[in-house]
């Protein structure tokens, strides 16, 4: 994970629910690629077919609330988003998102600072975030020490699978 | 083993996860590892199985701990689905899991958790779905998570999770006519909103609640997911006890909350008073007395009586109480899931099917149903739907601009009899 990550910014309300991200009808798709091209469907239709690799997503509070699905930030990972940013998020969709390793940011007055097509730039070690069009900034506290891990090994596959073979290898000797 | 062990000034979350974590007391904010009593996975499981292989563990941690239950797509509706329950029976297989509910045994996962006694007091349980939250009437920490971090799960046992703070919601007073535990947790979702319970524990107590059946109960934890909660629970008592009596599928571990434990907010509603309550688009936070939404004559298309919220027996039969002898009204769809395929059999055999059918609504096979518009009763454009389920999100039920009205059974069935809001107690 880089420590400075910029892109160009995406903006969406708070409450944007699961169902907005990944509608129910798309639930039986498992394949990230396939996905993707339904993505906020319902809360920014646009995205999908114009969002590229590095885009930072901007949201209010509460995002993701609503379901368990990973189907919502799988897509997102799929399409390569470099950060996701909210005044608040819903707390498995949280979890989902970090375990996938998207550097998902929680920094309330954020989504006040942008507005679409500007560019963000997150200092993660420092915990500030800033808009490179206006000049204001945000600052957030910094990630606790056990997700950065997370996002260090790349998501929660990468960090279980060093796990298993670090144990393997203690009890192989 | 109904003994009740205290160790000074702890919630019942704090109490529960210093259990799961091996430790002599947490305290909010510390993040613990906590061993897990019960995984449960629905065919979002189906993407467990991968992120399984890859992780490199070579068994499953413990078969007996690990229950799969389809419902969002049972029998198989698309080809898409099919895939999933075959790449779950697969896994099943391939790993020992003997504890599936498939197609002819199958309901709504929570509600399958519930009836065979997978979640007792004092377990921490994860789930892949949101409303996992359901499995804390137990007693419990039962909380949703994703499908890579049950990956984790089944191949470590255990997961981290940061202990919540709790929310204290007490109750008093006895249910009017025609009051639900559902009206119950709309009003409380009014007051503490959607976001007023991210990342905490709502731990209900008081009168009512100890005078509340296991069913109600479930409706109340079960909707704790719409406040954001990482779990929400009742401190287990006889009416738990006598509900796992003969169906606990592991041993107790029964804790309750100290007199002194300390809560970051607590909420006192007195029910007495309490009239039918409805959440009105878009969110199921939108709370209004039913009476003013009656007032505005709100025609409905559609109307479901289902969802893992409220399904269950006394549900159907307390629908079937107000729809016997009356008919749907004209041009409207009454549609009835139960939540369980063993509901289903009870409401066949005590004639509400009949009645139901009669009234000419139709009664399905036990599924999600049209909760989450993946499936059936599917609602179009413009169209507005009564229905006893959880959610009322744009596009949750199909088309983005549907409109949802969240309601006790009883005030669905009477929607579905006048064909627009209706005041169930008219029926009563």
């Amino acid at each position: 994970m880089r420590d400075v990550i910029e892109g160009r910014v995406w903006t969406l309300p708070g409450d944007v629910d699961t169902d907005q991200i990944i509608s129910g009808k798309y639930l039986t798709i498992i394949d990230p690629n396939e996905l993707k091209k339904h993505v906020f469907e319902i809360a920014l239709p646009e995205f999908a077919a114009n969002a590229n690799e590095g885009d930072i997503l901007v949201a209010g509070v509460n995002m993701g609330c609503g379901s368990s699905r990973e189907h919502a930030p799988a897509a997102l990972r799929a399409i390569g988003v470099g950060a996701v940013l909210a005044d608040s998020f819903a707390r498995i969709y949280f979890r989902n998102s970090i375990n996938l390793g998207i550097p998902t940011i929680e920094a309330p007055g954020v989504r006040a600072l942008f507005e679409k097509g500007d560019i963000a730039r997150i200092e993660m070690g420092a915990g500030r975030i800033q808009n490179l069009r206006t000049g204001s900034s945000v600052s957030f506290p910094p990630l606790p020490a056990h997700l950065l891990e997370l996002l260090e090994a790349g998501g929660l596959v990468e960090k279980v699978k060093r796990e298993i073979q670090a144990a393997t290898t203690v009890s192989s000797r | 083993m109904n003994e009740i062990q205290t160790n000074g000034g702890q919630t019942l979350a704090e109490k529960i996860l210093s259990r799961a974590g091996g430790l002599e007391r947490v305290v909010p904010g510390q993040i613990v590892e906590g061993q897990v009593d019960l995984a449960m996975m629905h065919e979002q499981g189906a993407q467990t199985v991968a992120p399984f292989h890859e992780m490199g563990a070579p068994r499953v941690w413990d078969p007996e701990r690990v229950v799969i239950a389809i419902d969002h797509w049972v029998p198989a509706s698309t080809e898409g689905a099919a895939v999933l329950h075959r790449i779950l029976r697969q896994f099943a297989r391939e790993q020992g899991l003997t504890h599936f509910y498939d197609v002819g045994n199958h309901g709504i996962c929570h509600q399958i958790l519930a009836e065979h006694g997978w979640v007792v007091p004092g377990d921490l349980a994860v789930g892949t779905d949101s409303h996992t939250n359901m499995l804390g009437a137990m007693g419990a920490v039962a909380a949703g998570i994703g499908p890579t971090e049950m990956a984790a799960v089944l191949s470590l046992g255990r997961l981290w999770l940061k202990v919540p703070p709790t929310l204290h919601v007490r109750i008093h007073g006895s249910f009017g006519k025609g009051v639900y535990a559902k009206d119950l947790i709309l009003r409380i979702l009014g007051e503490v909103k959607t976001t007023g319970a991210t990342y905490k524990a709502v731990e209900f107590s008081g009168p009512t609640i100890e005078a509340l059946s296991m069913s109600e109960r479930f409706t109340l934890c079960n909707m704790t997911s719409e406040m954001g909660a990482k779990c929400g629970m009742i401190a287990p008592d006889a009416t738990t006890y006598t509900f796992l009596e003969k169906i606990a599928k592991h041993p107790m571990h029964p804790v309750a909350p100290d007199k002194d434990a300390h809560y970051e907010r607590v909420i006192d509603i007195d029910v007495d008073e309490m009239t039918p309550m409805v959440a009105c688009p878009y969110s199921p936070d939108n709370v209004r007395p039913l009476a003013e939404l009656v007032a505005k004559h709100v025609k409905v298309d559609q109307v479901f009586l289902g969802s893992c919220t409220n399904a269950r027996i006394d549900d159907l039969r307390e629908g079937a109480r107000i729809m016997k002898g009356q008919k749907v009204a004209p041009g409207v769809r009454f549609i009835v899931s139960p939540a369980s395929t063993s509901i289903y059999k009870q409401a066949l055999d005590e004639g509400l099917i009949e009645v139901f059918t009669e009234a000419g609504g139709v009664f399905t096979n036990s599924s999600c149903s049209a909760c989450f518009g993946g499936n059936m009763g599917i609602l179009a454009p413009g169209e507005v739907c009564a229905s006893s389920s959880n959610r009322n999100f744009p596009g949750r039920m199909g088309a983005k601009d549907a409109e949802i009205y969240l309601l006790s059974p009883a005030a669905t069935v009477a929607a579905a009899i006048r064909g627009e809001l209706a005041d169930p107690r008219e029926f009563l």
